[in-house]
């Protein structure tokens, strides 16, 4: 009941904020100077050319006018026209956004796993020369660019030593799995096309890398200072005391509530992860959502622009929902849907 | 009288000060992290006189010593261009040292002043104003808003700042609200309105200076979050443009020459990542020596 109570709540309340997003992006890309039209046409077009796409684009509209029209589009799913394209948005998106998803939640997953385990094991080991390369090693990896992690990793691996691919998604020879939910691997498992989801994985490790370093230093250092706060509190010693075995000390009653500050800021890891993929998917020429988003802000196509940061909006909002639903379990002092205070 | 008042209060906080030094000198961390920044502020301010070729930094040619390898007489080697890598890096240090200082006196006193409202009024219109409005700009991560903001103008360093500023707000609004929002109900606060202090008097003379410990914290840490991201925009090409030796840029345009002339872009690279080190260290320095906790 109270969970439901909380959904209903944040719901309503992501509405908002996705409105005020819309109203944001929609002044950043209308009011600020500079015009999409000749942008689009170019500086040789004629002034007729120049005319009717404005008319046809409902750019000679007054403001409110044209951001009700664009949102009436976008509750309906048409985030109008690119202007670099000449195609849908909402059919660009559609097809690029699942590699963008994979390699997200990929690296999410690398993030994860290897950020809390060396975190916990930097706070169980504390003090020690394992927790100082621990320390040294996330302190490299929370001040780098994800993009210079992505360029040594090109140098390294693709042209030293020639182990990893470094561009795209899917070798050329290797025929792409049949579509089914467009994230790849799993594509390739439901087709049982084992050489091809071998290939797909070669192709993300890179990228996926790169990416998760940043959260993941970050992710271990926070593990790192619970699970040594918590190593030092009296429920410890006296589980330790009853006799309880220290592997399950350790896994049951000491990692689980060290989980939850991660927990909680993976919502802003997984944002931090997709934002760095907008450098990091040019790179490693990743046919995916960022790239495109990207493209879409050099070629200045402002439709575009802006159903990218609604959509990215959309997805951060619901991996946030997420977040706080695994927290909520994790940690059952929190009571989600009840009023502050009681 | 007032004036030993005045000398009393000064002996006690230049006190205060002494044992906070000594505490921030015992901790290696902070003091690896001061050095590091006073270092890239010193190369960055003297560039002119630290650097073995001043004249490469910015629009400079010298086709016959293109693409040298790093030697005695170019540290870092030389661009495609024949200039000094090391020159230009000392250059880079101002443009990114530059973008942080900009973005964050223009973003910390709007951000601190609407984070200091917001708690104040808790739970009045004035809260759920200014604090959703801040939702919508946290919906979606400063990079990618930044990058929208800077693709819509003309793309120079200036706009790049702009850009980043607008974005950055939010994250001290938010700060400000979590602590002002608890310190209201201390008896300080409470004190202090019933015995009629003016509302100007409680945000600025009583919430703020419980504040600053933790804002001061916080801008040594952003100060390598927004080099960080300004260097990102260079790099995407809506930053700073060639021939400005910005360190983002300049990762940008060695990238292409990557294999063979890997010391074009490495060494920018290192640059950006000593640099955002430096504040990062100062910054937890900061935190343990302020007792914060870490977030």
């Amino acid at each position: 009941m109270s969970i439901l109570r909380f959904l209903v709540k944040r719901l309503v309340l992501s509405v908002f904020v996705l409105l005020g997003l819309s109203i944001l992006i929609f002044v950043i890309s209308r009011v600020l100077p500079g015009d999409p039209v000749r942008m689009a046409l170019g500086s040789r077009a004629p002034e007729w050319a120049v005319e009717n796409m404005r008319r046809e684009m409902h750019l000679d509209e007054p403001l409110y006018k044209q951001y009700i029209f664009w949102l009436s589009g976008a509750v309906r799913g048409d985030l109008g026209t690119s202007l670099v394209t000449r195609r849908a948005v909402s059919v660009d998106i559609r097809e690029f956004v699942p590699a963008t998803l994979e390699l997200a939640l990929f690296s999410a997953v690398i993030m994860a796993v290897f950020g809390i385990l060396l975190g916990a094991v930097a706070g169980r080991f504390r003090d020690t020369w394992v927790d100082n390369v621990i320390r040294v090693f996330s302190y490299i990896g929370v001040v780098t660019p994800s993009f210079v992690f992505a360029i040594l990793f090109v140098l390294l691996f693709g042209y030293i030593l020639r182990i990893l691919p470094t561009i795209g998604r899917l070798s050329p020879w290797i025929a792409r799995p049949p579509t089914v939910t467009g994230l790849m691997t799993i594509d390739a498992l439901i087709s049982g096309n084992f050489a091809a989801l071998g290939d797909i994985l070669q192709h993300m490790i890179l990228p996926a890398v790169s990416l998760a370093l940043g959260p993941l230093a970050q992710q271990a250092r926070i593990a790192r200072s619970t699970v040594s706060d918590n190593l030092g509190k009296d429920y410890i010693l006296s589980a330790k005391g009853f006799g309880i075995p220290g592997r399950v000390v350790m896994l049951k009653y000491l990692l689980k509530p060290s989980l939850i500050p991660t927990v909680s800021i993976m919502g802003l890891d997984f944002a931090g992860i997709v934002a760095n993929a907008f450098l990091v998917e040019l790179i490693f020429n990743w046919p995916g959502f960022s790239r495109y988003g990207v493209n879409a802000m050099l070629n200045k196509d402002l439709n575009a622009v802006s159903a990218v940061v609604i959509v990215l909006g959309m997805v951060f909002i619901t991996v946030n929902i997420l977040v706080d639903l695994i927290v909520a379990w994790l940690d059952p002092r929190i009571r989600l849907g009840a009023e502050r205070g009681k | 009288m007032v004036r030993w008042f005045r000398r009393e209060a000064f002996r006690r906080r230049w006190e205060a000060f002494g044992k906070g030094w000594y505490k921030f000198s015992r901790n290696p961390v902070s003091v690896i992290g001061l050095v590091l920044v006073l270092g890239v502020s010193f190369v960055a301010i003297f560039a002119p006189y630290v650097s073995p070729f001043p004249s490469h930094a910015e629009r400079y040619v010298n086709f016959p010593e293109a693409s040298q390898e790093p030697s005695t007489s170019h540290l870092f080697g030389t661009d495609v261009f024949g200039r000094d890598v090391l020159s230009r890096i000392f250059y880079g240090f101002r443009y990114s040292l530059m973008m942080g200082a900009v973005v964050l006196s223009l973003v910390v006193i709007p951000g601190v002043i609407l984070g200091l409202l917001a708690g104040y009024y808790r739970g009045t219109w004035i809260d759920t104003v200014i604090m959703r409005i801040t939702d919508i700009f946290l919906a979606v991560p400063p990079l990618i808003l930044a990058l929208a903001v800077a693709s819509v103008l003309t793309p120079n360093i200036f706009n790049a700042m702009m850009a980043v500023s607008l974005m950055w707000w939010p994250w001290y609004t938010r700060l400000v609200y979590g602590l002002a929002s608890s310190l209201r109900n201390e008896f300080f606060v409470q004190s202090a309105e019933v015995i009629g202090a003016s509302r100007r008097h409680i945000l600025f003379r009583e919430l703020l200076p419980n504040c600053v410990s933790s804002i001061f914290t916080k801008m040594s840490l952003d100060m390598g979050w927004v080099i960080l991201i300004g260097s990102s925009l260079s790099f995407v090409g809506l930053g700073a443009q060639p021939p400005t030796p910005d360190l983002g840029t300049m990762v940008a345009d060695g990238a292409k020459y990557l294999p063979d002339q890997w010391w074009i872009t490495i060494f920018p690279a290192f640059a950006i990542m000593i640099t955002v080190l430096g504040f990062n260290l100062l910054g937890d320095g900061f935190r343990d020596l302020f007792a914060l906790e870490e977030t």
